[in-house]
């Protein structure tokens, strides 16, 4: 063990302290009423979590909620990059799910076309 | 667990434990198997949480939404609503009782609240087997900062700059023992744990090597190099067997990484770490008794006219700290002597950790800062008294603490302030009781473990406790006389002053104490052949309310004297020659018809 194996260690160990401290740059919660996960809502959620996995992105926590309200446009999530205002993203597939993540959660883009509304839910 | 999103952090604490949380563990898994969740959901074994009374606890993460005394049963439709569909289940949130709205969020929780934690810093918050999670917290960054920059003499510097004050009791200055410790010249020195918590209701202790070992290890091993020892020793009793287990795998781990062992971080510093396990006796607490139980001779305390710090362990220079004082060691180093000292009273630094209990609504283990009033630890923190009745006292210190009443409670908790009150900080146990406490019995109670627990040394303490012993309990037995009470306040000064250590200067305290503020409660006893708590079985004679009895001969049927008489549909009567006070009756009674005057 040298001084510089423990940041090696924290590096490595960044993705589960921030879950377990619930504090992290960015936070993905994934509507999964009955609506949503008939929707698909659970597809939406592997996928992003694979998402992360690939990009090795550690800062990024997932939460689960119930129906927003808005069943008609299940699959659902809510994306908070902290300091900014939530977005929600709706009708969403695999593919659009992927795309958002690359480009809002990785590189700060939102990506308006997919995009219901920002600012609403504050969580984070 | 690899990109698990969602981290259910299940306490495993001795007390969620004896309530079943490793059944609960087994129930999430299954039932997460069951939904295909097993690998969006990890659930974590922690450290003691702190909020005992509703244990089982589970905090879930990253959402920070906090569960309660769970059962088996409770797991399946968890599962499902909350992790499958995202619904937090209310039922099985904290409610505080004032307010009847459930409150999702740990954070929120009054009990969490007020809390600051520097000693259970990790506390629920980490696995305590996974020594990278440890790290992650910023673990042995203390020692690679006190390795890497510093010298021993800035690291002792450092402590004392901190004002840090042992936490096991007596409040030492950990910076002037390790210093002492340094100055003097040996091939050998040792650096021991006092892990030898033997107050009845104390588990902070406990708590802090179940929850987070690695943080008493690296507080040792900054202190071997501070004072210039390889060879660390935790005294441990051998009756905490999950912090034993927890302890010896954290040492194991350590030294597969290479934090303990040979040329620490590639220095010159050696350290390594044994366990011994004490047997279970009081005095062992004790640092001249501990000594001796390790050397293998009968723990007794003998007369310390050098000090420890030169001739100890096998005569070799030793620091003796406790186990809570040195968890917080890494932290003063990490951030430094001025943050430390920040926190906390004029003479008293930092924070404490209590353990909480007795007549309380949250029992459990807090941290709070020193100066922190005792009102707040207890109607805040502690949520109040059980039941809504009325606070009598809390003892303060252990069996040799003292008992401090309601008149005190607006007093901020420090060194000082507990000693001019008559009690002490000791290693922190903190007992509340309420109206329904009797304080002669306390003191009788407290007598009673001290006399089991005196090891017959000293003629003050092994004659003069068995005789304290005897009159409080003539006392409680409506047998005490007047003049017993001046008797006793001159017993307990001789005590005080002729016993050799520690256990026998302060086992008057609850006696003294007691009479101090609750004089007119050994007054009823002595005067009036009266209890006024209802506790002491001699003083009080059982009736039953002829208005109120109901003639359902329930009483007459449960009686183990066959005392209760009466013909049916008639109020009974209890023949008081062959009552033996047992309290039966009053126990079964539906109607509220038996008495006790």
């Amino acid at each position: 063990m040298r001084f510089e194996d423990l940041d090696k260690i924290t590096d490595r160990m960044r993705k589960v302290m921030s879950l377990r401290e619930g504090s992290s740059q960015a936070k993905i919660t994934v509507h999964m009423g009955t609506c949503g996960l008939s929707a698909g809502a659970r597809k939406i959620m592997k996928a992003l979590i694979q998402c992360a996995d690939e990009t090795a992105t550690k800062d990024v926590i997932f939460s689960t909620s119930a129906c927003a309200g808005l069943c008609s446009r299940e699959p659902m999530i809510t994306i908070e990059l902290a300091g900014q205002a939530p977005v929600k993203y709706v009708d969403l597939t695999e593919e659009k799910a992927k795309r958002i993540f690359s480009e809002h959660i990785v590189n700060g883009k939102i990506v308006a076309e997919y995009a219901l509304a920002i600012g609403s839910e504050q969580t984070l | 667990m690899k990109s698990c999103h969602t981290h259910l952090l299940l306490c495993a604490g001795t007390g969620c434990v004896s309530n079943g949380s490793y059944r609960i563990k087994e129930a999430l898994e299954r039932e997460l198997g069951r939904h295909n969740l097993q690998d969006e959901v990890a659930v974590v074994m922690t450290g003691c949480n702190g909020f005992c009374a509703q244990g089982p606890v589970m905090t879930v993460q990253p959402d920070g939404i906090f569960y309660q005394l769970l059962s088996d049963a409770d797991i399946p439709p968890l599962v499902e609503e909350h992790f499958l569909k995202g619904r937090p289940v209310q039922r099985l949130m904290y409610t505080p009782p004032e307010t009847q709205a459930p409150i999702p969020k740990m954070s929120e929780i009054g009990f969490f609240k007020k809390q600051r934690l520097i000693a259970l810093r990790n506390r629920g918050l980490i696995d305590p087997e996974n020594i990278e999670e440890y790290i992650a917290r910023g673990g042995y960054r203390g020692l690679a900062k006190a390795l890497g920059a510093m010298t021993p003499e800035r690291i002792i510097e450092e402590i004392k700059n901190s004002q840090l004050r042992g936490r096991g009791g007596a409040g030492y200055p950990t910076g002037v023992k390790w210093q002492s410790a340094a100055r003097h010249q040996s091939d050998v020195k040792y650096i021991i744990c006092n892990a030898d918590e033997g107050d009845p209701g104390a588990f902070m202790d406990r708590s802090i090597i179940e929850g987070d070992p690695h943080a008493v290890l690296e507080g040792m091993a900054i202190a071997g190099r501070a004072v210039g020892s390889g060879h660390g020793l935790v005294y441990i009793r051998a009756e905490y067997p999950i912090a034993l287990e927890r302890l010896n795998l954290a040492i194991k781990q350590a030294r597969e990484y290479g934090l303990l062992g040979k040329a620490i971080f590639d220095t010159d510093f050696d350290f390594d770490i044994s366990v011994f396990q004490g047997a279970g006796a009081f005095v062992c607490g004790e640092s001249s008794a501990m000594r001796a139980s390790i050397q293998g001779e009968p723990p007794e305390p003998s007369a310390k006219h050098t000090h420890a710090t030169e001739a100890g362990l096998w005569e070799k220079p030793t620091v003796l700290n406790n186990v809570e004082t040195l968890a917080v060691v890494p932290e003063i180093i990490r951030r430094g002597a001025a943050w430390f000292a920040g926190i906390g009273t004029e003479q008293s630094k930092g924070t404490k950790v209590f353990s909480l209990v007795g007549k309380v609504k949250n029992t459990g283990l807090v941290e709070v800062p020193m100066g922190t009033t005792l009102r707040d630890i207890i109607f805040d923190i502690g949520g109040g008294i059980q039941g809504d009745r009325k606070f009598k006292a809390v003892q303060t210190g252990g069996p040799s603490g003292g008992c401090l009443p309601a008149s005190l409670l607006d007093m901020p908790v420090d060194y000082e302030r507990l000693a001019e009150a008559g009690s002490m900080m000791g290693s922190g146990g903190m007992i509340v009781m309420d109206e329904d406490t009797c304080m002669v019995d306390v003191a009788r109670y407290f007598l009673d473990f001290l006399r089991d627990e005196s090891c017959g040394k000293c003629t003050a303490c092994r004659e003069g406790v068995d005789a304290m012993h005897q009159l409080v309990s003539d006392i409680c037995a409506g047998n005490g006389k007047q003049e017993h009470l001046a008797l006793l306040e001159e017993l307990g000064q001789a005590v005080k002053d002729a016993s050799m250590c520690a256990l026998g200067s302060t086992a008057s305290n609850p006696v003294l104490s007691t009479l101090r503020y609750f004089s007119d409660e050994y007054e009823a006893h002595i005067r009036d052949h009266r209890c006024p708590a209802g506790v002491c079985k001699a003083l009080l004679t059982f009736g039953i309310d002829p208005e109120k009895c109901k003639a359902c001969l329930l009483c007459n049927k449960n009686c183990p004297q066959t005392a209760i008489s009466g013909e049916k549909k008639k109020p009974q009567k209890i023949d008081q020659e062959k009552c033996i006070k047992c309290g039966v009756c009053r126990d079964v009674c539906k109607f509220d018809a038996v008495t006790v005057q």
